[in-house]
């Protein structure tokens, strides 16, 4: 026995926890009588119950980092009044939402402007449950999950035409035309960039692509995550930029840019239905983040193989808030992109990286048989294989970019 | 620059014969620049089904990004800027005839409800024009002391531009809130100065209203050289170099140095597109000509150019304040000859004008031997600067439209007066 992997009673403990979940599944099934279709009913609205309260909870912590996250980036305290350390802030906010007027613009098309808060929050959560929260904790395990997510993924982008539609305002269909044109734009190295993990994989199942990455090297401390390999760290990298423009944030928050047009498709909403879009631009995050957790970091599996004492789903709210504590510091941090600008960023930059990527798995599966020197060989063709297209394609994106010397006068 | 004065419908009309609405914005009128903007960028000419319309729309009056009640009616082609119409009057306070029926001395005060975040300047602009008129000399140390308090009120103006042209460009609030944090450590210090944070009403024909306090000008050294200059380098390292800033603002919102000159742009703007020319430098107004510092000038006349003015001009801004800590004379502040209270200029004119942080801030004033001025008239850089953002911003995005309005600099209490 490993030993890092503590005694036989933390070994206990760590199944009995790991198990609990199930235990409790099946604890209430026993109380049921022994009907297939009840129990298959049960099982389907505890995994909804589950969805619905462990992303909404973590929807809520996540708001308040993301606040006080901010606070502490811009010197300042962030929410401290309510509770202590203002944990409690997220639901006081749900409150003075729900208790909010909701004004609805007396030219909107009433019903689409209905509709459109809740498509956002409906699809976010079609998309979550797909995403595998533990060992036991995969709410919907289809053979072709993959596609399952962007299909339900891209339907949240209708929400926000939607909803920027039907509001009958300029800043809106501005904000409209931008999210559709960005949206789209990047569905496609999202989408190419996923393709190698499931050609690696050989299976479209989510669960299926994380027991791929369950294995450890160099004496159990270094994971086997597609993230360690070079098509796998440059995808993420991709996959992690298109995630910030699928979902909106900075950089590549045009859709609602409140410096330019003001909050865009969110101008005319008040209310919850306001809180609505938070809760599903947040979900989407939250989605697109645990798949970016289930493709490239190995899902729930540990980072080191004497960890694995502690529950996998442990390892997923872990890594799943380390993803988002990203996407708040970039938040904190970057300017915003010009419409322009994001587009050739996609289809210029982020659609031939993809594309490149590609070849390189190839030849990253081709090879896997190499040893010893041969293998540094594979790793620095595949390394040289990404780096340079993006060096060069870099280069020529911000040709006549740089800083300036400045002359004075005599 | 009347067009600009009156809010504007833009009107469509409709040509009978194709049925096809024609648009009325086949050529960019300008009164300066011609059928083609600014940046050399051509807009659209055909309007027909296949383009579809042009989106008119309101920026402001009350819209984040303009900086006080400041309207753009825009026309938009996708996003591209076809046509833009500054609309301002919004903040109309009276200001030049209520100078008239004020004494002089009162209206010190009011002046420094023009340009809000610099105060410091209008004050002394005033101050300098009435001076002019009256013929009162200030006296030796007054003058050392005006320069640091109005250099110190450019550093204020430059580090809330910044701050805020960041902050159009998309950042979540992160630099300007480290910008307004600097800005609050030198408004603690000139509150202590003077007992107020924005309407400082200090200075005073022939002088100051009081000397500074007794280790003052040290503590303002100790943060100029502390953490102000901390704060310079580590906005140079952490936004100047950076990829996107670089990106949006470099080639966008181009202002040709003939234009700037026959519109009779002036400040950081002017200087941006590569003409020299600072009232500091070519006046020599007060005591200018004794310290050293430089004159930054840009090249290309974008949004980065004029950022880039900012940055380097708060460096000059610091040297110029520490050579003038250095050699401030003793000796009384105010002249005790000078009469401020009462004061009844002989008939004449004056303009006096002075380099605000925002161009030139010029007075110009006519007495008739009464208590108050026969004529007050403001030339204020602001509006000035602001007559050239339509030929700035067509061609580009919207986006950039609002960057290159927050690079102009301008304060709407000093616009619209």
């Amino acid at each position: 026995m490993n030993p890092f992997t503590a005694t036989i009673w933390f070994k206990s403990f760590a199944d009995w926890a790991e198990n609990l979940p199930v235990r409790i599944h099946d604890w209430i099934l026993g109380l049921l009588p022994a009907w297939p279709w009840l129990h298959w009913l049960t099982t389907a609205l505890l995994a909804i119950v589950l969805i619905l309260t462990f992303y909404g909870l973590f929807f809520a912590m996540i708001t308040v980092t993301e606040r006080k996250g901010l606070g502490r980036f811009q010197n300042r305290p962030g929410p401290n009044r309510t509770g202590p350390f203002g944990l409690i802030q997220p639901f006081a906010d749900a409150v003075k939402a729900i208790c909010k007027e909701d004004i609805v613009p007396a030219a909107a098309d009433k019903v689409l402007h209905f509709i459109a808060p809740c498509a956002t929050v409906f699809f976010g959560l079609l998309t979550l449950a797909i995403i595998p929260a533990g060992r036991h904790f995969t709410a919907l395990n289809l053979d072709a999950g993959l596609l399952y997510f962007f299909a339900a993924g891209a339907a949240s982008e209708l929400a926000i035409f939607m909803a920027g539609w039907s509001s009958h305002n300029k800043y809106s269909l501005l904000s409209a035309m931008r999210a559709l044109a960005q949206l789209i734009s990047f569905e496609l190295p999202l989408l190419l960039v996923t393709v190698p993990v499931v050609m690696v994989a050989g299976t479209l199942s989510l669960p299926g692509i994380i027991a791929q990455q369950g294995a450890w090297t160099l004496g159990g401390l270094v994971p086997a995550w597609n993230f360690f390999t070079p098509w796998g760290f440059f995808g993420f990298i991709v996959f992690f930029i298109a995630a910030l423009a699928e979902t909106n944030r900075c950089p590549f928050d045009l859709p609602e840019g409140e410096s330019e047009i003001i909050a865009g498709h969110l101008t005319e909403y008040s209310g919850f239905k306001y809180a609505l879009f938070f809760m599903g631009e947040y979900f989407g995050m939250l989605a697109l983040s645990g798949l970016g957790v289930t493709l490239f970091f190995g899902g729930w599996n540990a980072p080191c193989e004497f960890l694995q004492f502690i529950p996998s789903y442990c390892w997923f709210t872990i890594k799943l808030f380390m993803m988002m504590f990203m996407f708040i510091w970039i938040r904190a941090t970057l300017l915003r992109l010009r419409i322009d600008q994001l587009m050739r960023l996609a289809w210029k930059l982020l659609v031939p990286l993809a594309l490149i990527n590609l070849v390189v798995v190839a030849f990253w599966l081709r090879t896997g048989d190499w040893a010893g020197p041969l293998q540094l060989v594979r790793w620095a063709v595949a390394i040289l294989l990404e780096l340079v297209p993006f060096i060069l394609i870099g280069r020529h994106m911000s040709k006549g970019l740089g800083p300036r010397k400045y002359k004075y006068a005599q | 620059m009347n067009n600009f004065s009156t809010p504007s419908v833009p009107k469509t009309t409709s040509a009978p014969e194709t049925g096809c609405p024609v648009s009325p914005f086949t050529f960019h009128t300008s009164p300066f620049a011609g059928p083609s903007s600014a940046s050399g960028a051509t807009v659209r000419a055909v309007n027909d089904e296949f383009h579809g319309d042009l989106l008119e729309i309101s920026l402001g009056p009350h819209h984040p990004s303009t900086h006080g009640v400041f309207r753009m009616n825009a026309s938009l082609d996708g996003e591209i800027v076809t046509k833009l119409k500054p609309v301002f009057g919004y903040l109309h306070r009276n200001h030049e005839k209520l100078g008239e029926t004020n004494s002089y001395l009162a209206n010190v005060p009011y002046t420094d409800r023009l340009d809000y975040l610099a105060s410091l300047t209008n004050n002394w602009a005033y101050v300098h024009a009435v001076e002019k008129l009256a013929g009162i000399t200030p006296t030796e140390r007054c003058e050392y002391l005006r320069v640091i308090l109005g250099e110190l009120g450019r550093i204020i103006n430059h580090v809330c531009l910044v701050g805020f042209l960041l902050n159009d460009l998309g950042t979540s609030f992160t630099p300007l809130l480290y910008s307004l944090r600097e800005r609050e450590r030198m408004l603690d210090l000139l509150e202590e100065l003077t007992g107020a944070r924005m309407m400082y009403n200090f200075f005073r024909f022939g002088g100051l209203r009081t000397d500074v306090p007794a280790d003052w000008l040290a503590r303002l050294k100790h943060y100029l050289e502390g953490l102000f200059a901390r704060y310079m380098d580590e906005q140079d390292a952490l936004l100047t170099g950076n990829e996107i800033l670089l990106a949006r603002t470099q080639g966008t919102g181009i202002l040709k140095p003939g234009l700037a000159i026959s519109a009779g742009i002036t400040g950081p703007g002017l200087r941006a597109s590569g003409v020299d020319y600072d009232i500091r430098k070519v006046d020599k107004y007060s005591i200018y000509d004794r310290f050293d510092f430089r004159v930054p000038l840009g090249e290309h006349g974008d949004t980065y150019d004029r950022y880039m003015m900012r940055m380097l001009e708060m460096r000059e801004s610091v040297k110029i304040i520490l050579q003038a800590m250095r050699d401030l004379p003793d000796g009384p502040v105010n002249d005790p000859k000078a009469k401020s209270r009462g004061l009844r200029p002989k008939a004449g004119e004056a303009y006096g004008r002075i380099e605000c942080p925002k161009g030139e801030l010029g007075f110009y004033l006519i007495s008739d031997g009464t208590p108050n001025p026969y004529r007050y008239r403001v030339r204020p850089p602001s509006f000035i600067n602001l007559t050239v953002l339509e030929d700035m911003c067509v061609g580009g995005t919207l986006a950039d439209a609002i960057i290159t309005l927050g690079s102009i600099d301008i304060v709407l209490g000093e616009v619209d007066r």
